[in-house]
C-alpha cells in the first residue's frame, strides 16, 4: 500500500455506517470479553448498541490509560498567529466571506504572547493558523518556530496542510507534532462544507498525514470535526487511518482529538448531535483499541465535563485558551474562531487536575532532540 | 554479611533500582522511593528542565544515598542518545546513562543496532553505560564487547507488568553475562522481581508497578523486600524443581535385591 487513500476506497460509508447500526447487546458483550481490541470490535463499541455499557468500558479505559501513562495529565496551549484565510468553510469564524478585520501577528507580538503564556507555566505550545499561504506560508511558521524554540521544549503547529519538503523543513527547525484533522471522511459531505479554497481538495488533505509520517515527524495529531456528519462513521474512519499510519509510520505517536462544533461566526450549526454520553463512550472505545495514543481534550468542552474526563482515558489538555491572534495580550478583542467553554484559568485547572490525584506535567520534551 | 552490587565505581546496597514517572506528584514520588531505599534512580532528561535550578522532580531527589541515573527517553537514533547524554553530563553532573533508543513509540521497544552504536560512542567519551535492551544474549555480549557498564534487558515491554516473559533469554544471558544484569521493564509484581532475583539477576528497576499503585510508599516496601527475599534465596541456592514425582517403588529397586 503505497498510501492511505487505497485502504480508504475499500470502505464505503453506508456500508460501514449500517454496520455500526446494527449491532446488537450480544455482539457488545462478546467484545468485552476478550483481551485485545481490533478495529472490528471497535465498530462495535462506538455502537449504539455499546451505549448501555458505558460504565464498563469506562473502567476498562480507566486501567489501561494508568497503565501507560500513568497519574500524570499532559498541558498544552495553543497559540494562534493569524486569522487570514483563503477558505470558506462553513462552521467556522475564519472563514474567507466573513467579514471580519484580518489579523497576522509580527515578531514583536509573537513574543509578547510568549512572554504571557510562558509566566502561566507553558512548555507545550500549539501555533495555529487559518490558511493563507502569500501571507502565512512556509517561511512564516519557520520564522514563528525560529522565534519561540528557545522558549518551549515542545513545539507543534495546526494550520494548512502541507508538502512533504515543507515540513521537512520546519521539522529541522524543531517542529515536534502536527494536528490535520480530516474534517468529515464523507466525500460529499466535506464538498458541502469546503466549497472554496485549497481546503476543498478532499484527496489533498486525506494524504496529509502520509506525506508528514514520510518527512518523519515526531507526532501526528488526528481527528474528525462532531457536527459535520454522523460521528459513528468519521470515529470509524479516523480509527482506520490511524491503525494505517501507526503501521507504516511505526516511528511516529499519534494523538486524537475530540472537536466538536461550537457557536461561532460561520453559518452552521451541528446536523449530527454527539451528546456527552456519546464523547464518553467515543473516548473509551478509542482508549481500547490503543492503550498508547493519546487522547487529547480542548477548552471547546464544559468544566464539569473536563472535570470528569480526565479520569477516563484522556492524557493531555489545553487551558485558559485563547483563539484569536493576540488573544492573550496583544489585542484580546481580535474575533476567536470558535468560543471557548471551559473559561478557567490555568491555575484553577491545575488544582482541579491535582485534586483528582494527577501530576500536571509542563515538560515531556526537549527540542534540542527534535532539531537537527 | 554484606552482599553489595558494584557497578562501576559506585557500590549499592540495594538491588532495587526505581524510575520517576508516572507518579500523581513529585512529593509521593519521592516518598515511594525512599520507603524502597532504591539507591540508582533513573529520570528522563525530556521530563526535567535542565536549565532551571528548582526543578520540580531533581529537588525531590536530591537525598545523600539516591544517586541520579538520567535516561534519553525519546531519542530515536544514536546520533540523538549520544547529544542526550552529553546534555545531561553538563547539567547534571554525571557520567552515568541509561541509554533507552526506542524508535517505536508504541511498545517503546529499543533498537539494538543504535543501542550498540551509541554505547560504543559514549563509552570512548568516558560514560558509564546501562543499556536498555531485548533480552537478546547476543547483543548483551556485543555490548560487553565495547566496554557497557551492565546490561539491561526487558522482562516484557516497558509499562505493561506483564513479568518475565522473556525469563528463557534471561536465563541465557544470566549465564554468559560478565557485566551486572539488570532486569529492566516489565515487572509488575513484587513476585515478579523476587523470582528475577531467584533467577540470578544483579538487580532489577521497578517503575510503573510502583507509580500506578494505589500505594506507592507501601508498594515501594513490598519490592525491597521482594528483591531482598529473591537474592537471599539466589544465594541460598534454590532446590531443584523435580519433573517428575518420586515412586514408592522405584523402577530400578529390583537391582537392591
Amino acid at each position: 500500500m503505497s498510501n492511505f487513500k487505497d485502504i480508504f476506497n475499500q470502505y464505503d460509508w453506508d456500508t460501514v455506517k449500517q454496520e455500526i447500526y446494527s449491532f446488537t447487546a450480544t455482539d457488545v458483550q462478546q467484545v468485552l470479553l476478550k483481551d485485545e481490541i481490533n478495529l472490528a470490535d471497535f465498530q462495535v463499541l462506538i455502537s449504539p448498541a455499546a451505549k448501555p455499557f458505558i460504565e464498563n468500558l469506562a473502567q476498562r479505559s480507566r486501567a489501561l490509560t494508568r497503565k501507560r501513562f500513568g497519574n500524570t495529565i499532559q498541558m498544552y496551549v495553543p497559540m494562534y498567529l493569524s486569522n487570514e484565510c483563503q477558505n470558506i468553510c462553513t462552521y467556522c469564524g475564519f472563514s474567507l466571506t466573513n467579514k471580519i478585520p484580518r489579523k497576522t501577528l509580527t515578531d514583536e507580538e509573537i513574543l509578547k504572547e510568549v512572554a504571557y503564556i510562558k509566566q502561566l507555566g507553558y512548555d507545550h505550545i500549539l501555533l495555529v493558523t487559518g490558511e493563507a499561504n502569500s501571507t502565512v506560508g512556509v517561511a512564516y511558521l519557520k520564522n514563528a518556530i525560529k522565534l519561540i524554540r528557545d522558549h518551549f521544549s515542545n513545539i507543534s503547529i495546526e494550520v494548512q496542510p502541507l508538502n512533504q519538503d515543507e515540513y521537512e523543513t520546519l521539522i529541522d527547525e524543531g517542529l515536534y507534532a502536527v494536528l490535520v484533522y480530516q474534517e468529515t471522511y464523507n466525500r460529499a459531505t466535506y464538498k458541502t462544507h469546503h466549497p472554496k479554497g485549497k481546503k476543498s481538495n478532499f484527496d489533498y488533505r486525506l494524504d496529509t498525514p502520509d506525506r508528514l509520517g514520510k518527512a518523519g515527524i515526531h507526532k501526528i495529531g488526528l481527528g474528525a470535526l462532531f457536527g459535520l456528519d454522523d460521528w459513528r462513521v468519521d470515529s470509524f474512519y479516523t480509527a482506520l487511518h490511524l491503525k494505517y499510519l501507526q503501521q507504516t509510520y511505526w516511528k511516529t505517536k499519534y494523538s486524537i482529538s475530540f472537536p466538536r462544533l461550537r457557536p461561532h461566526e460561520g453559518e452552521v450549526q451541528p446536523k449530527v448531535e454527539m451528546t456527552d454520553a456519546d464523547l464518553v463512550q467515543l473516548i473509551c472505545a478509542y482508549r481500547l483499541l490503543d492503550e498508547d495514543v493519546e487522547l487529547s481534550m480542548s477548552t471547546r468542552e464544559s468544566e464539569t465535563f473536563r472535570n470528569n474526563v480526565i479520569n477516563l482515558g484522556i492524557t493531555s489538555m489545553s487551558a485558559e485558551s485563547k483563539t484569536n491572534p493576540g488573544g492573550y495580550v496583544v489585542d484580546r478583542q481580535s474575533l476567536e474562531q470558535f468560543e471557548i467553554s471551559d473559561e478557567r484559568g490555568t491555575n484553577k485547572i491545575k488544582a482541579m487536575i491535582q485534586s483528582q490525584g494527577y501530576e500536571v506535567v509542563w515538560k515531556d520534551w526537549d527540542t534540542s532532540y527534535s532539531k537537527k | 554479611m554484606t552482599d553489595t552490587l558494584k557497578i562501576a565505581d559506585k557500590t549499592f546496597r540495594s538491588r532495587l533500582f526505581t524510575g520517576t514517572g508516572k507518579f500523581s506528584s513529585s512529593k509521593l514520588m519521592q516518598e515511594a522511593i525512599v520507603a524502597s531505599e532504591s539507591e540508582l534512580v533513573t529520570v528522563a532528561l525530556k521530563r526535567v528542565d535542565l536549565h532551571s535550578t528548582c526543578d520540580d522532580i531533581l529537588m525531590h531527589l536530591k537525598q545523600d544515598h539516591i544517586n541520579l541515573l538520567p535516561n534519553t527517553s525519546g531519542v530515536r537514533t544514536a546520533k540523538e542518545a549520544v547529544f542526550a547524554a552529553q546534555l545531561a553530563r553538563e547539567a547534571l553532573q554525571t557520567n552515568w546513562i541509561k541509554l533507552e533508543i526506542h524508535p517505536d513509540p508504541k511498545y517503546l521497544l529499543p533498537d539494538p543496532i543504535e543501542t550498540l552504536k551509541a554505547t560504543e560512542i559514549l563509552v570512548k567519551e568516558g560514560f558509564i553505560v546501562m543499556p536498555y535492551i531485548n533480552a537478546d544474549p547476543v547483543l548483551c555480549k556485543r555490548l560487553e564487547d565495547v566496554g557497557a557498564q551492565c546490561v539491561m534487558p526487558l522482562g516484557a515491554p516497558i509499562g505493561s507488568n506483564k513479568g518475565l516473559i522473556t525469563k528463557d533469554f534471561l536465563k541465557i544471558i544470566m549465564e554468559q553475562s560478565k557485566v551486572p544484569v539488570i532486569v529492566d521493564a516489565g515487572i509488575g509484581a513484587p513476585s515478579h522481581a523476587a523470582y528475577a532475583m531467584e533467577l540470578g539477576a544483579d538487580a532489577v528497576l521497578v517503575n510503573t508497578a510502583i507509580a500506578v499503585s494505589k500505594n506507592p510508599v507501601q508498594m515501594g516496601i513490598a519490592f525491597k523486600m521482594a528483591v531482598q527475599a529473591g537474592r537471599l534465596a539466589y544465594q541460598a541456592k534454590l532446590a531443584e524443581v523435580n519433573q517428575y514425582a518420586e515412586a514408592s517403588s522405584p523402577l530400578t529397586s529390583f537391582l537392591n535385591e
